[in-house]
């Protein structure tokens, strides 16, 4: 409807509405090519408020061209004024923007989810496949449910609950020998071999799309404006990326007034790649070999990484990461606080946040929105040696006064 | 200095089908400047127009990401093999490539 095609990235060549993702000539990756003005005549505040509350209220900014088919109870997650978090981390005002109970997956995986299989069936494909850290692979597993065989690819050591979290939909799960990046290799030379629709991969493009419903709904449920900081968990760096170009569609669109945010990205130390460019002023992305507890954002070579960068540094932002201790007391304060289990990438986002205002990069006075993306329920084992433990008790109440010493007797 | 240059699949049209060609020079820039001599189109392919190196193009020098090394500056010896691989389409055609890359 509002799709012109694909352009790349790089050189602005044109490329037709395809499941493809490479320029053929610079080797670019392929971004979605919008009519913007047919847009602007189609898509304004009061239809918008119209519609139903899920990430489709803003279809005429994604990539589909038929009716939405999948995800059609995804998105439009809880954005929560976090005061008791606030108060801790010595900010005026912070937001959660909480993607950990998406649905039906309890990540954000479920908006690209729902933007690629809806292509996906629109390109005809019967086969739908990932490279996933563990929250695409349950996305993709869940959702492909209805009219598709269905292959996900995860690295062989995700932790236990994230792997079921897959399997239960009985679909193919591929453990790989490997990390992230030698999984998304593999799939990227089965992605030249076989005509199956790998989200990430060939359907890339459309895929990446869906991420930008979560800044525009930050932007919905602020009351149709911007915040001044975000600070953004980075794995391959295109949700940074999506948010950004999310934020700018509305301001262009007019839906905003003003879009002067700072973007910032949280990443984890053992898998920093972004974070050691940035430190060192450089436009290289280094790959890494990822060593941290944060699996799902453990991408050593991150496939947006250059444009991530570029959105942090034409923002004014900083790109800060927190040691795995650190994750783990993340996750504590913000459960703590506000009553939100999240997962390690939560973990690292909410004390790279803490650490931002510490030195004054995110002022006390201003405001904050915390990007929130998957949920802690998956990941456990990482926070289960660093809790308090169990009080244990007889069922007498002689033993419950003998262990317990609380007033209100 | 001599080297082998390993083509991805994408670029054999220039090169007349080669998967592997010799080039000579004593930097990666100096190996794409004879690569544009030998077969004219290549350096347009591999830089952008500033002459810097396409960000979506990795080189390798016996699998060593220049990245790593000194970049386009990157010193060669006599016989050593540079592998042109697409960034983010990796598989093009394994024979002929140093490995894919994330996608």
């Amino acid at each position: 409807m509002f799709v012109k095609g694909l352009r790349c990235r790089e050189c602005g060549r044109a490329y037709p509405k395809e499941p493809i993702f490479v320029c053929e000539w610079c080797f670019g990756p392929l971004e979605v090519d919008y009519d913007y003005e047919a847009i602007k005549r189609n898509f304004n505040r009061n239809e918008l408020e119209k519609r139903p509350p899920t990430l489709w209220r803003y279809r005429e900014l994604l990539p589909i061209d038929g009716e939405p088919s999948f995800g059609l109870t995804s998105g439009y997650t809880p954005f929560i004024e976090a005061k008791n978090l606030a108060e801790a981390l010595g900010i005026k005002r912070c937001y959660i923007k909480d993607d950990s109970v998406n649905h039906p997956t309890l990540s954000f995986k479920d908006r690209v989810v729902a933007v690629a299989l809806t292509k996906a069936k629109e390109f005809g494909f019967k086969t739908v496949a990932c490279a996933s850290t563990g929250n695409l692979a349950n996305a993709v597993a869940s959702h492909s449910r209805k009219g598709f065989d269905c292959y996900v690819f995860i690295p062989a050591d995700l932790e236990p609950s994230k792997i079921i979290s897959s399997s239960i939909y009985g679909v193919n799960v591929v453990a790989v020998e490997g990390n992230y990046d030698e999984v998304n290799r593999l799939c990227a030379e089965i992605a030249m071999r076989y005509r199956w629709a790998f989200v990430n991969v060939n359907l890339r493009p459309y895929y990446a799309e869906g991420s930008k419903t979560y800044g525009f709904e930050i932007a919905e449920q602020l009351g149709f404006r911007l915040p001044k900081h975000i600070v953004i968990p980075a794995a391959s760096g295109s949700l940074v990326t999506k948010i950004y170009k999310g934020f700018k569609e509305f301001y262009e669109l007019g839906l905003v007034k003003e879009f002067n945010t700072r973007f910032h990205i949280a990443q984890a130390e053992g898998c920093a790649p972004i974070v050691h460019a940035f430190r060192e002023g450089s436009n290289i992305i280094k790959p890494v070999k990822p060593k941290t507890i944060a699996k799902s954002i453990a991408i050593g070579n991150p496939a947006d990484g250059v444009y991530a960068l570029e959105v942090v540094r034409k923002t004014g932002g900083v790109a800060e990461a927190v040691t795995d201790e650190e994750v783990i007391e993340g996750i504590k304060l913000l459960a703590e606080t506000e009553g939100i289990f999240t997962e390690t990438a939560g973990g690292v986002t909410v004390s790279v946040t803490k650490k931002l205002i510490q030195r004054g990069i995110i002022p006390k006075d201003e405001e904050v929105v915390v990007c929130i993306t998957g949920n802690g329920l998956k990941t456990q084992e990482v926070v289960a040696n660093s809790l308090r433990s169990l009080i244990k008790v007889k069922p007498t109440l002689e033993d419950f006064k003998k262990k317990i010493k609380a007033g209100g007797e | 200095m001599k080297v082998i240059v390993r083509i991805p699949t994408p670029l054999l049209s220039l090169t007349g089908g080669q998967k592997e060609v010799e080039a000579v020079g004593e930097t990666i820039m100096e190996v794409i400047e004879d690569l544009e001599r030998k077969y004219p189109g290549m350096k347009e392919r591999l830089c952008d127009e500033e002459g810097r190196l396409r960000r979506f193009i990795n080189f390798f020098v016996n699998d060593e990401d220049i990245r790593f090394l000194d970049n386009e500056n990157t010193k060669l010896k006599d016989g050593d093999v540079v592998s042109i691989v697409p960034a983010i389409a990796g598989g093009y055609d394994k024979e002929s490539m140093g490995g894919g890359d994330h996608a």
